[in-house]
């Protein structure tokens, strides 16, 4: 059977974090991804990242992803793309579904002495009347069609949600041609950075805030051609006989994300729901270990954040998960995590980020509190 | 290909791949070889990839990622195939997937 030192699921900033202190410390890692591209969504991020230097402030988010792959390669980090993780064993056992849906597929069973989940998360929906006409996309779907494949999901694009990724989307959609034509926000203000809303109000984006999507309608060939808002209520209730009508093809739908946690449920770790983080996430504690002996998690699959402190996290599951392979010394394991956790309590701080700190602070003392040690599975 | 990102102030993206034939539903298009096929027929304007079961409802692109399988076709005679994460191989044969058919 194989075997390997350090299995890693999810190759974004996370997972490539993981893999790459895993790797330098000598361990032999596998890094597993279902997608045709390593990178997670730093691909899709040609934005220039925020923050203090120490996080690559000013760089653009594809060109840290191409940083991040270049040294994988070099530490020696094994790469499967296209490979689904279908299945947990007892004895630190997986199941990895590898190839295509087209081509063949084989499903190679394979030991990880540490496993590291670095699934990322998913994107919430707004169900409206019509959310599943064809033209209806994820925000995300629309920033990967732009960004990575060069191909505009449509011409007229009506977005919904104001958070960084409504706002940042929004302007990547005109940087590639599209023409963004509404932009539709519940609440009654901004959810995102000033910065980046102030780019949409100068391109001259019509703005509705305390409004809507009530309905996407479609067209003779079955396409949205059509997109119904009205404005809401204080409970966020659709105020009849304010409705009006957009002309558009494309409705992309930027609410938020959940994290991933398909895989974290497949390894028994025990969850907690956590509403600032997005929802149900893995208890885990300051080394990233979650309920199971050797079993890391790290990233978005821990709660929604961005793809500073994924990385930041994604070091610590790695270092920890060699410290346990008795590959690095727990007084220096202990050292860089110290470090790590200082460049993490600097990224979560501000407006945004000081909630992010105490609900990070209180899930670790659950952790203490209900888990204390890690067990094996049984 | 009218709906490709041709023009872009960052991000480069002129076309290093090989331009190949596939053929939907009859007709054939072109494609990059090793994109995802479903990029390939946004770029031809086709958007709907497959028609559900009961209500025979159609459906495209919504995650982009394989996640929520609503761009599945039917690829060289495979059905359930994620057309955002299967690439484009010169003379594949894809067909709009109607229900379990």
């Amino acid at each position: 059977m194989l075997e390997r030192d350090v299995v890693v699921v999810g190759a974004g900033p996370a997972g490539l974090a993981a893999s790459i202190e895993a790797a330098k410390a000598g361990a032999d890692v596998l890094l597993v991804d279902l997608n045709m591209k390593p990178g997670g969504q730093l691909f899709k991020q040609i934005h220039k990242f925020f923050g203090s230097s120490a996080h690559r402030s000013g760089t653009r988010g594809f060109e840290i992803g191409k940083m991040l792959l270049a040294e994988a390669e070099e530490a020696g980090v094994e790469i499967w793309l296209q490979s689904t993780v279908i299945g947990a064993f007892p004895g630190n056992l997986i199941a990895i579904e590898k190839g295509t849906d087209g081509g063949n597929k084989e499903v190679i069973t394979m030991r990880a002495k540490k496993l590291i989940i670095a699934t990322g998360a998913s994107e919430n929906v707004v169900r409206f009347k019509g959310w599943t006409t064809p033209g209806v996309m994820g925000a995300g779907a629309a920033q990967t069609m732009i960004n990575v494949n060069h191909v505009k999901p449509g011409k007229k694009i009506v977005m919904v949600g104001s958070g960084n990724v409504g706002l940042i989307v929004s302007y990547q959609l005109m940087q590639a041609g599209c023409d963004v034509v509404a932009l539709v926000e519940a609440a009654p203000k901004i959810g995102g950075y000033a910065v980046h809303a102030a780019k949409i109000r100068r391109a001259g984006v019509p703005i509705y805030t305390q409004h809507t999507v009530v309905e996407a309608v479609p067209g003779e060939d079955g396409t949205v051609c059509k997109v119904v808002i009205a404005k809401v209520d204080d409970h966020f209730q659709p105020i009849p006989g304010t409705e009006q009508e957009i002309e558009a093809d494309t409705v992309t739908i930027g609410a938020g994300l959940k994290p991933a946690t398909d895989m974290v449920k497949l390894e028994k770790c025990q969850l907690t729901f956590n509403g600032p983080f997005g929802g149900f996430i893995p208890l885990h504690n300051d080394r990233m270990e979650t309920s199971r002996a050797g079993v890391y998690v790290a990233g978005d699959a821990t709660g929604v954040e961005e793809a500073n402190t994924a990385l930041e996290e994604g070091r610590i599951a790695g270092i920890s998960a060699v410290e346990s392979l008795g590959l690095i010394g727990e007084s220096e394991a202990e050292k860089k995590r110290i470090e790590i956790w200082g460049r993490l309590e600097a990224l979560r701080m501000g407006p945004f980020g000081e909630r992010r700190q105490i609900e990070k602070n209180n899930i670790l003392a659950e952790y203490e509190e209900k888990i204390g040690t890690a067990v094996e599975m049984e | 290909m009218s709906d490709r990102v041709d023009q872009h102030c960052i991000l480069d993206v002129k076309k290093t791949g090989r331009t190949v034939k596939i053929t939907v539903d009859d007709k054939e298009i072109e494609a990059y070889e090793g994109e995802p096929i479903l990029s390939a027929l946004l770029a031809s304007g086709i958007k709907i990839n497959r028609y559900t079961v009961k209500k025979h409802e159609p459906r495209g692109l919504f995650c982009g990622i394989g996640q929520c399988s609503d761009c599945s076709m039917v690829v060289d005679g495979k059905a359930n195939v994620r057309t955002c994460i299967t690439p484009v191989k010169e003379g594949m044969v894809i067909k709009t997937q109607d229900g379990l058919k």
